[in-house]
């Protein structure tokens, strides 16, 4: 997916003035972060789970490499195979080339952000290939044009209104008001699809290393459609997915339910175990494992950014964020929004337009880190993304006017003489530049600042002091 | 508002009856930036608190900025340059109390990762670090102290700032003191946790999405019924009250030391 970061300005400035938004937004904050509290409320040990998600994560990161090579051993044994895709452009050429050797005219898609990442649908679009998503939040935003608001909830930002009328459009569909009219509806389009599809594409949630398990949690049923009906059945999904045992993958199914909608589980918790084997009665013929680097390898080697790989995609942070909470997912550009999206889209991208951007749509409140499942500081990571933004031409740098505003802010405010001098100098102009620009921003200040009246008193004391 | 007035100190509180009091204990006393320039009854009533425990309070002009603005900024060098002035300013092994949870997460928490590997300003950061404190916790914590005697009969409801409670875990030490107030109504918000929007460098580059924020914060303050917010860190309280300002909202903000200092002393 092409970024658009550069358009954060205004599109965070539309995205307060749109009702629909706002009301959607509204509600997350009232159910889905709720809900997410609540869960965590009800668990007896959460802090100690947390503790433990984290060191799990760690610790697989750290032996990355080890758990791959399992993972991949495993796969193949199981009679599945495993591609390994170094960038997107490398992920996209291994499905095309799956699709067009097997013959295959029509794909059906559980929800897989990496897949946006690269642009899969797109590319095999090109190609001819009809690819349908079957996930309803993006099988809305497929029919819409448009990207995913939310990781979690792509089409979170769409009210029922606008998704009936959407359907009317796109699906001939009559104007319905009942979402479970238009669900069913939806059901029955999809139905047919599942039926004749050729390939099944999904994401990864977890791989198991010690088993080569694939697994997947949903609430809809269209993962166990597209990955039982098509005869082919390929997994795309980054690199940093692996869980090193059952064990460890225990801990993390008790917090990724729980943090991204606060149910205790997912509807549906699939394990893929390779392809049908002879005798089973369901299952697709082939399956591929594609592993996607984009970058990851690289966040990996970063000491101060590793952590970001620890990654869920529980969407817990976006539900608490007070910035992404205002103006949603669209803002950020890209495929991955909020305060997990302001972290791994410039690590990601390396991209100016993300890098000036994202890393500063921020206050550092914290509260993402508070609900973090994996506990990742993104405060932490935000401002050293700044830090590598401001001088580091990897990264940035900051323009010059904005260095040298830095700079002279930091010369007032080492001396004395010159913060207090600036100090009477903006009591002079700011009813003169009360009302302009970033003058906006800042209080008026006090006629008299608190060491002009400390030294007028303690000028009194000494005086009184010799007097009594 | 001091109690020095006359020569003679009003001690509405003896300090022997305070279990952390040191006879003749001396603190710095750390007045950031904004407080000295936009809102120095702040600083004056953390004086005047300070004092009337009867502790002697030392204040430094040379001390400005303890360099946290630039830090979360990602200016890392202006940042050092203000840091190391702070640890400069503060070398004597004095106990350093600044009304600005803000400035104290800076040292307590980021001016050993800032001096990280250097021989000698690493080491001053971390022995600033283990004697600096936020007003509240000061009181609360160090001198156990919560009564000062202080006494204002309004409704007033308080706001945790970023940097203080998640920053510096302070959460119920602002209660305590502000419980012990005469007259005080203490409501809380839905959520008093919730932060208000200014985010420093962020309102700056994005004042509309701060500005969204802080008008959810002035109306959950608002529902309250206070006509007063109060808050350790006068950043989220200066921005709060533009805002309730420009929206005709009903509240104006006191720092909490403001609160402390009043009825004082008279």
């Amino acid at each position: 997916m092409e970024p658009r970061c550069e358009q954060f300005m205004n599109t965070s400035r539309k995205a307060l003035q749109d009702p629909h938004l706002q009301e959607a937004l509204r509600s997350i904050d009232a159910n889905l972060r709720t809900m997410r509290d609540a869960a965590f409320q009800e668990l007896p040990n959460g802090e100690a789970l947390r503790d433990q998600a984290r060191n799990i994560r760690d610790h697989t990161l750290e032996h990355l490499d080890r758990y791959l090579e399992q993972l991949e051993d495993r796969v193949t044994q199981l009679g599945g195979t495993v591609h390994w895709a170094e960038d997107a452009a490398a992920a996209r050429r291994i499905v095309e080339g799956l699709a067009a050797d097997r013959g295959v005219r029509t794909v059906v898609k559980g929800k897989s952000m990496v897949s946006e990442e690269i642009g899969l649908n797109e590319g095999l679009a090109a190609r001819g290939v009809d690819v349908v998503e079957t996930d309803l939040g993006e099988y809305i935003i497929q029919l819409a044009c448009e990207p995913p608001s939310h990781i979690v909830g792509p089409a979170i930002h769409k009210t029922k209104d606008q998704i009936a009328r959407l359907f009317c459009e796109a699906l001939d569909a009559p104007l319905m008001k009942d979402p479970e009219k238009m669900a069913l509806f939806a059901r029955r389009k999809l139905r047919e699809r599942f039926l004749t599809a050729d390939m099944g594409v999904t994401g990864a949630n977890f791989l198991v290393a010690s088993s080569g398990a694939l697994v997947l949690l949903e609430n809809e049923g269209n993962i166990r459609m597209s990955t039982t009906l098509p005869r082919i059945h390929v997994a795309v999904t980054g690199i940093e997915k692996v869980v090193p045992t059952w064990g460890d993958l225990s801990v993390l199914l008790q917090l990724l339910p729980r943090s991204t909608t606060g149910q205790k589980l997912s509807s549906y918790v699939s394990l893929f175990l390779g392809p049908r084997r002879p005798g089973e009665p369901d299952g697709p013929d082939e399956f591929h494992l594609v592993l996607v680097d984009n970058g990851r390898s690289r966040i990996l080697a970063d000491k101060a950014f590793r952590e970001s790989l620890r990654c869920i995609r529980c969407g817990a942070c976006l539900n608490t964020c007070p910035v992404y909470l205002k103006i949603g997912g669209h803002a950020y550009g890209w495929v991955y929004s909020g305060p997990i999206g302001s972290v791994l889209t410039p690590q990601l991208l390396r991209d100016r337009r993300c890098t000036s951007t994202l890393p500063f749509a921020s206050t550092l409140c914290g509260a993402c880190a508070d609900v973090c499942p994996v506990k990742i500081n993104i405060p932490r990571i935000l401002a050293e993304l700044r830090s590598r933004y401001a001088d580091d031409p990897e990264w940035g740098p900051a323009p010059r006017n904005e260095q040298g505003l830095f700079r002279l802010a930091g010369a007032v405010l080492s001396d004395r003489l010159l913060y207090e001098g600036a100090g009477n100098i903006a009591r002079v102009l700011y009813p003169l530049i009360r009302n302009m620009g970033p003058a906006d921003t800042f209080p008026p200040p006090a006629s008299r600042p608190f060491r002009q009246s400390h030294k007028r008193k303690s000028r009194k004391g000494r005086k009184d002091a010799h007097r009594g | 508002m001091n109690g020095k007035m006359n020569g003679k100190m009003e001690n509405p509180v003896e300090p022997e009856g305070i279990p952390g009091y040191i006879p003749g204990m001396r603190v710095h006393l750390f007045i950031p930036c904004l407080i000295d320039q936009f809102r120095p009854e702040a600083g004056e009533a953390a004086l005047c608190v300070l004092e009337s425990l009867g502790l002697q309070v030392d204040y430094t002009p040379e001390q400005i900025c303890c360099g946290q603005p630039f830090f979360t900024a990602g200016r890392l060098d202006a940042s050092r340059r203000l840091a190391r002035k702070t640890l400069s300013n503060f070398r004597d092994g004095q106990i350093v109390v600044a009304p600005s949870g803000s400035c104290v997460r800076m040292i307590r928490h980021h001016y050993g990762e800032l001096f990280q590997g250097d021989p000698v300003w690493e080491k001053l950061a971390q022995e600033l670090a283990g004697r600096v404190y936020e007003l509240s916790e000061f009181l609360v914590r160090v001198l156990g102290c919560e009564d000062l005697g202080a006494s204002f009969p309004e409704k007033v409801t308080f706001h945790d700032s970023c940097q203080v409670r998640r920053g510096l875990g302070i959460f119920e030490e602002p209660r305590a003191l502000l419980r012990r107030v005469k007259g005080l109504e203490l409501v809380e918000m839905n959520r008093p946790g919730e932060c208000c929007g200014f985010g420093g460098v962020f309102s700056a580059r994005y004042p509309h999405i701060a500005e969204a924020i802080v008008l959810d914060k002035i109306q959950d303050a608002a529902s309250t019924g206070a006509g007063i917010v109060s808050g350790c860190e006068i950043s989220c309280l200066l921005h709060i009250e533009r805002h309730a300002r420009a929206t005709g909202a009903p509240i104006r903000t006191l720092h909490l030391a403001e609160i402390l200092a009043s009825g004082l002393g008279s």
